[in-house]
Formats: C-alpha cells, sequence, structure tokens
C-alpha cells in the first residue's frame, strides 16, 4: 500500500506502509516529509545575516558567538522534540494496539492501550476554523462502565494523512478487531 | 481466542524439560517461569511445585513440556507427549524448537486428548468451533520481576477479574522469586533453567549492611523516642513558647525532620513498593542534605569568615530605615503636613534609636553565637537555611513592627475616609442588611463629618507615603524569606532515589510495555519482544514528590492587591500541614 499520491491535510506527499505480520497482526507506519536542506539552510542564513547585522552595529563579537550556539541549540531542540519522521500503528489481536512515533534524531515515543480498554477504532470529523478534517482514533472503555467512552485517543496527529489514507488504516484495524 | 504465552528470553536456549508457570485463565494467556530438565522424578516435581505454591501467592502448575532436540535425542518427542499423563492439566502446551531456526512451534492438547491444531488441518468439511491461534510473547524476566508498573495499585484485594492481563504478568512473575532460588550449581533433585539459574548473585556489602542496619535503626529510633520525649514535656508545650515556636521555621524543620527519620528508622521491613520508596526517598535526601550541611561548614569557617559576617552585620542591622524627609517629598511634588510629619517622624527615630541600642548591646556577642549556630549547619542545608530565615526575620523586626504601624494607621484613615465619605454623600452602611442605605443627617453631624472628612483626606499623603515605603520594606524581606523557604522545601521534597532509579535503572519504574515483532518464518505462529517502557521523568515527580509542609501563597494576586490598597495586614505564607490535609 505504497501509493504515491497520498497526501496529508496540507497538501504535502506522505508515504504510508502497511506490513502484514501475520493475519493477527498488522503494522502502518505513515512517514511525513523529511527535514529539507533548504528549510535549514533558510533558518541559518537568516539568523546569521542578523547576527551580523547586530555585530555591525554593536561591535561586540559575542553576539555572533551566542548567534551561533542559538542556531545550533535551536536545531537540536527542533529535531529532538518537535519533527516526527514517521508513525506507526502495530495492531496485534487479543493484545492491543501499540502507538509510536520516532523523530528526526531517532527518539521513539511508544504507549501501548491494552485490547480490554479499547472499545472501536473510528474516523471522526473535526471542523477546524475554515476546513473540515477527518482523523482516525481510539475510542478507550470506562472501566466503571463497559458501555461508556471514557476519552477518545486521536492517531497521526503528525503527519495527519487525509480520507483515503485514513480509510485503508481504519478497515486494516477492523479486520483484526473483529477477530477478537 | 487467541492464546497468549509469556516466554522467558532465557529460557530460548535451554535443553528440553518441562514448562512451569502459571496460567492466567480471565485473559487466557500462560506465563512460563521455568523450564524443568531431564532426568527428574515427576514426584519430585510436584512436591516442589506444592512447597513453592504455599510460599507465594502464585498457583505454580506444569503447562507442558519444552523441546530442543540437541543431536543423538531424536526420540524425545514420544516420550513427551507421554508426560501430559503424568501431570493434571486442561490445557497442554508442546513448544519445540528446531536447531538453525529462531522461531518454535506450538501445539496446545486440551483434555481428551485431541491435537487442535491436526483438527484444523485435517477437517475441512468439519466444524471448526475454536480455531486456536497462539501468540508467543518474550519477556526478559529479570526486568520484569524488578519492575514496577504505575499507577501502582497497591493490596490484594482488588479482584483478577479487573486487573489487566500485563499486571496479572508482572504480578506473577513478581511474586514467584522463591522460585528463582535454586541454580545450575545446588545439588538438589531438580534441575531448572530461569534467569538466575546461571548463579545467584549476591554483594557481601549489601549484606553487611543488611545485618547492620537493624541495631543501627534500633538505636535511631530509641533516641528520636527520647528526642520526641524531650519536645513533649509541659514547660515547653506552654501556649506562647507553642506559638513562637510554629513561628520560626527552624522548629518547624527540626519537627518534620524528626517525622522523616522516624519513618526511616523503623524496624520494619517496607513491604509495598511505595512505602519503600518513601523510605529510600526521605533516606537518599537525608544524606544529600547533610553533605551539602557539612560542604557548608567547610566553605564557612575557613580564613576567619564568620568573623568577616559578623562585623559586616551590625552596620546593616542598624541602617537607619529611610522614612521620608521633607527632602524627598519637594522632590516628589507632594506637600506632607508638616506637623503630621514630624510627630510620625519623632515616633519612628525613637524606635529606631531603641534598636540600634539593642544591636549595640548584642555586637560583642554576634561572632561567638554566629560562629555556634554555623555549626548547626551539620544537621543538613535545610536547618542552615531555616537558620538563616529566622535571623533575617529576628534583624528585621523593627521593619516588622514600623509595617504594622504604618498599615494599622493607614487603615484607619482609609476607613474613616471611606465612612466619611458617604456621610458626604448623604448614605450610611446598613450593618444588618451589609449594603449602603440613605440616611438623612442633622446640620451639626454633616459639619463635623465634612470637617474630618477634609482634615483626613488632605492628611492623607503623608500616611500613604509612610505606608508605601515601610510596605515596600516589608515586601523585600518577605520574598527573601520566602525564596528560602523555597530552596529548604525543595530539598526536601525532591525524590533524588526515584530520579537516580529513573537514570540508572529505567526498567524499574515502568509506565506500561513495547512490542516489537521478531522474526517471522512459515509455520511459527506470531513472536513478539515485550520491553519494558519506563515512566516519564515529570511523571517521577509527580508520583513520587515527598509531601511537605510547603508554603503557598495564601491569596491571588488580586486580593493581594485589593488587601494593600486598603492597608490590611498582609501575611503572605500559608504553612500547609501534612496531618490535615
Amino acid at each position: 500500500m505504497a501509493d504515491d499520491s497520498l497526501t496529508d491535510i496540507y497538501g504535502n506527499r506522505i508515504g504510508v506502509a502497511c506490513r502484514c505480520h501475520s493475519d493477527l497482526c498488522r503494522e502502518v507506519t505513515v512517514s511525513g516529509p523529511k527535514l529539507s536542506l533548504r528549510s535549514v539552510l533558510v533558518y541559518t542564513c537568516g539568523v546569521w545575516l542578523l547576527a551580523y547585522a547586530a555585530f555591525c552595529c554593536t561591535e561586540n563579537t559575542a553576539v555572533l558567538s551566542c548567534a551561533i550556539i542559538l542556531t545550533l541549540v535551536g536545531l537540536m531542540v527542533y529535531i529532538h522534540f518537535f519533527k516526527v519522521d514517521h508513525e506507526s500503528l502495530l495492531i496485534i489481536g487479543s493484545l492491543g494496539v501499540q502507538l509510536s512515533s520516532s523523530y528526526a534524531s531517532g527518539r521513539e515515543c511508544t504507549s501501548f492501550i491494552e485490547m480490554s480498554k479499547i472499545k472501536d477504532v473510528v474516523i471522526n470529523e473535526a471542523v477546524y476554523m475554515h476546513r473540515v478534517i477527518y482523523y482516525l482514533c481510539i475510542l478507550i472503555k470506562d472501566p466503571a462502565d463497559p458501555h461508556a467512552v471514557s476519552s477518545v485517543l486521536p492517531l497521526f496527529q503528525s503527519s495527519k494523512p487525509r480520507l483515503k489514507c485514513l480509510i485503508e488504516v481504519y478497515k486494516t484495524c477492523q479486520e483484526i478487531l473483529a477477530q477478537s | 481466542m487467541v492464546l497468549k504465552i509469556f516466554f522467558p528470553q532465557c529460557c530460548t536456549t535451554a535443553d528440553s524439560g518441562l514448562l512451569v508457570g502459571c496460567w492466567i485463565p480471565d485473559q487466557d494467556s500462560a506465563v512460563v517461569l521455568a523450564v524443568v530438565h531431564y532426568p527428574f522424578i515427576p514426584g519430585q516435581v510436584k512436591r516442589y511445585l506444592t512447597e513453592i505454591r504455599s510460599q507465594t501467592d502464585v498457583d505454580l502448575t506444569v503447562l507442558g513440556s519444552w523441546s530442543m532436540p540437541k543431536e543423538g535425542q531424536e526420540g524425545m518427542d514420544s516420550f513427551l507427549k507421554d508426560l501430559s499423563t503424568i501431570f493434571p492439566h486442561s490445557r497442554w502446551l508442546q513448544l519445540s524448537r528446531e536447531i538453525g531456526k529462531r522461531g518454535f512451534t506450538c501445539q496446545v492438547v486440551r483434555k481428551g486428548g485431541m491435537f487442535l491444531k491436526e483438527q484444523a488441518k485435517e477437517g475441512e468439511g468439519s466444524v471448526r468451533d475454536e480455531n486456536e491461534k497462539v501468540i508467543i510473547v518474550h519477556y526478559d524476566q529479570r526486568k520484569v520481576m524488578l519492575s514496577q508498573l504505575h499507577p501502582v495499585q497497591e493490596g490484594v484485594s482488588h479482584s483478577k477479574m479487573e486487573q489487566s492481563a500485563l499486571r496479572a504478568v508482572f504480578h506473577t512473575v513478581a511474586q514467584s522469586h522463591p522460585l528463582f532460588f535454586i541454580d545450575k550449581y545446588d545439588d538438589g533433585p531438580l534441575k531448572l533453567t530461569h534467569w538466575q539459574s546461571e548463579g545467584r548473585e549476591a554483594s557481601i556489602i549489601a549484606e553487611l549492611v543488611k545485618q547492620g542496619s537493624v541495631p543501627v535503626c534500633k538505636l535511631l529510633t530509641w533516641m528520636l523516642s527520647l528526642w520526641s520525649w524531650l519536645g513533649s514535656i509541659r514547660l515547653l508545650n506552654v501556649p506562647p513558647v507553642r506559638f513562637i515556636s510554629s513561628k520560626l521555621s527552624t522548629c518547624v524543620q527540626l519537627g518534620y525532620r524528626t517525622e522523616h527519620l522516624q519513618t526511616v528508622s523503623s524496624t520494619r521491613k517496607a513491604t509495598e513498593h511505595m512505602e519503600f520508596m518513601r523510605k529510600a526517598n526521605i533516606f537518599v535526601s537525608f544524606l544529600l542534605d547533610m553533605a551539602l550541611g557539612l560542604l557548608l561548614i567547610a566553605w564557612l569557617y575557613r580564613e576567619n569568615r564568620i568573623g568577616k559576617l559578623a562585623s559586616t552585620l551590625v552596620p546593616v542591622a542598624d541602617v537607619r530605615v529611610p522614612y521620608p524627609s521633607k527632602n524627598h517629598l519637594d522632590l516628589s511634588g507632594l506637600k506632607m503636613n508638616r506637623a503630621l510629619d514630624q510627630v510620625l517622624g519623632r515616633f519612628f527615630i525613637y524606635h529606631i534609636h531603641l534598636w540600634i541600642s539593642y544591636i549595640h548591646l548584642m555586637s560583642p556577642f554576634i561572632e561567638m553565637i554566629l560562629w555556634y549556630v554555623g555549626l548547626s549547619a551539620c544537621l543538613g542545608l535545610t536547618f542552615a537555611l531555616s537558620v538563616l530565615s529566622d535571623m533575617v526575620a529576628l534583624l528585621t523586626f523593627h521593619i516588622y513592627c514600623f509595617y504594622v504601624y504604618g498599615a494599622r494607621l493607614y487603615c484607619l484613615k482609609i476607613y474613616g475616609l471611606s465612612s466619611l465619605w458617604r456621610l458626604f454623600r448623604g448614605k450610611k452602611w446598613n450593618v444588618l442588611r451589609q449594603r449602603v442605605d440613605s440616611c438623612s443627617y442633622d446640620m451639626d453631624q454633616l459639619f463635623i463629618g465634612t470637617l474630618l472628612f477634609t482634615i483626613l483626606l488632605f492628611l492623607l499623603p503623608t500616611t500613604a507615603l509612610y505606608y508605601l515605603v515601610f510596605t515596600l520594606l516589608r515586601l523585600v524581606v518577605v520574598l527573601f524569606q520566602g525564596l528560602i523557604h523555597l530552596a529548604v522545601d525543595l530539598l526536601n521534597s525532591f525524590p533524588l532515589f526515584a530520579m537516580g532509579l529513573r537514570v540508572c535503572r529505567p526498567y524499574r519504574l515502568a509506565e506500561g510495555v513495547k512490542f516489537r515483532v521478531l522474526c517471522e518464518e512459515e509455520g511459527t505462529p506470531l513472536h513478539l519482544m515485550m520491553e519494558i517502557n519506563p515512566i516519564k521523568v515529570s511523571a517521577v515527580l509527580q508520583y513520587y514528590r515527598t509531601p511537605t509542609y510547603s508554603c503557598y501563597p495564601r491569596d491571588s494576586w488580586m486580593a493581594l492587591c485589593k488587601k494593600l490598597f486598603v492597608g490590611e495586614l498582609i501575611y503572605p505564607w500559608k504553612h500547609k500541614t501534612t496531618k490535615t490535609d
């Protein structure tokens, strides 16, 4: 299911890969656009030009060193905490669902939800400003009342794929959930 | 229904034998805890399992057989099938692994002797009522045994129905630690493979510390009981003394630390996780406190710093409080009333004179007092900081007095003004109805009221300026004391042991698990690797923060501003006691 024409809600191209490990286990990986060299260069040049202008005004070399440190630290913070490389959903029948997002620096943030807590996986609509977006979410059961939904956990929040992709993922999930 | 088998990683290379573990029937899972190798006598295995079952809470049974045939052991399969008749079971697992392959195959036999897998293959036309599928989850036994799932659910009273499958697995492995005592060097009748079978690890230092800690704890408990008896004698419980000791942060900190030490030095071993973590956190924070206090002493007593401190302290304490003089006022453009200014000025100058003479009386002793008080820092940095805060409070007592005088005067003036202003407009405050009502006054009342109103109004700038200056000084002192209290609170409540555990042994504090799909080979069921997902650093603080008597602001900013404007006395910090919460 590596379709080239899949995009996210802003029109950027995303990559979707679905692996079938066994008939009980599926993994869907949605990868967003990579960090482009152009944006890094633009950011770096912008900051350094500003710093050079400030240096010309103040004749203080500390401004230049500050700018260098700022660029480096800013880049590191961005790729470690903000830039999501790919998000994956691993669904294992009768065990649970695992969501993981991995960042550009390699850091992975994982969470596992047991099958007994999952009520259903649905596609929800949301109205955001002037657009209507669809998102896939997991409905989590209330431990006290098995028929009530205690919370809604949205999936693929950084990659934000469009409806076509979501339908494929939804079908995959429902196949597994129906079995357990 | 899918059958989940939790298989320890250490047993994947074990020789053939029997699988020993526990069924979790509600979630249709089995946890394998160890493998018993040949040769064994079934009677001895059954006896050993009954013994372990009586020691722990775990329902240990023989789950099935494990076969990893080496060269020359091809006849094992039939032997393994015969074993299922010896041990009682409702389901019998037959796991087998071939050399060269990474996955294992699994066959489940129900009581009655039917092979479900075979049935599924043969009968295309026959009814499949249960298409039994198997998932094998590998786990690291040592890490799962030592780890604790958060949020912690203490107590065995919760029924197993409510427990999730993961909690049940963690609970089972943690409870069965007596099973892991036999290692390969024991000469007993049974040979087991589990995480400790390569040899039990122990440290002499840890054992010595454990042995030595019992008499030390007893001594500490006795000393603390003596101390609390001293603290409770009648002479010290007289109300004035109690009032003063509740205001002095040193006494509060002392009481708090005594309570902590009592928790740590109790000889009863901590049974539950939260209790153990609490004790450990308190102990480590106490050690850190003492270490920092000793460092402070080492720095303070060098190069006669105490003497220098004492010689700078006396002039600072008798600094003339900057009361508004005529010069200041003409600069600010406000005209002060000369008579009132002189009266108030003389009053405050006399007060300062008293204070200065007191300080001069004390000045020869300051250095000695500082020297001895500085020694108390060996009880901990928090103690030294509390003493500092108390010293600042005592030395700036005159500022506090001035603030109270200024505030009271200003408050009276404001109340008088507001009441007379109502009279000026022909209204009155109705105490019964708690509102402003119109009222008809006599000519005399109106005349005197208006006169007084005018007098108070024109005297307002003078009083307001005095009030402003003293309030600002008082706020500076309060801010400084607040910062010290914040530092003390941080030292008291920060869970250093839990944080260290999270950094160095992250598997011990688990938020959940992570799964990873292992090899996929044809004909083998799904293999997953279960790893522990540690809790976030912010969650460590949330779960393990030691509750303290933290001071937090009593009023919101708006309420504080309102109080300042009206002239009410402010006590910005409220002490929260741990017991009443």
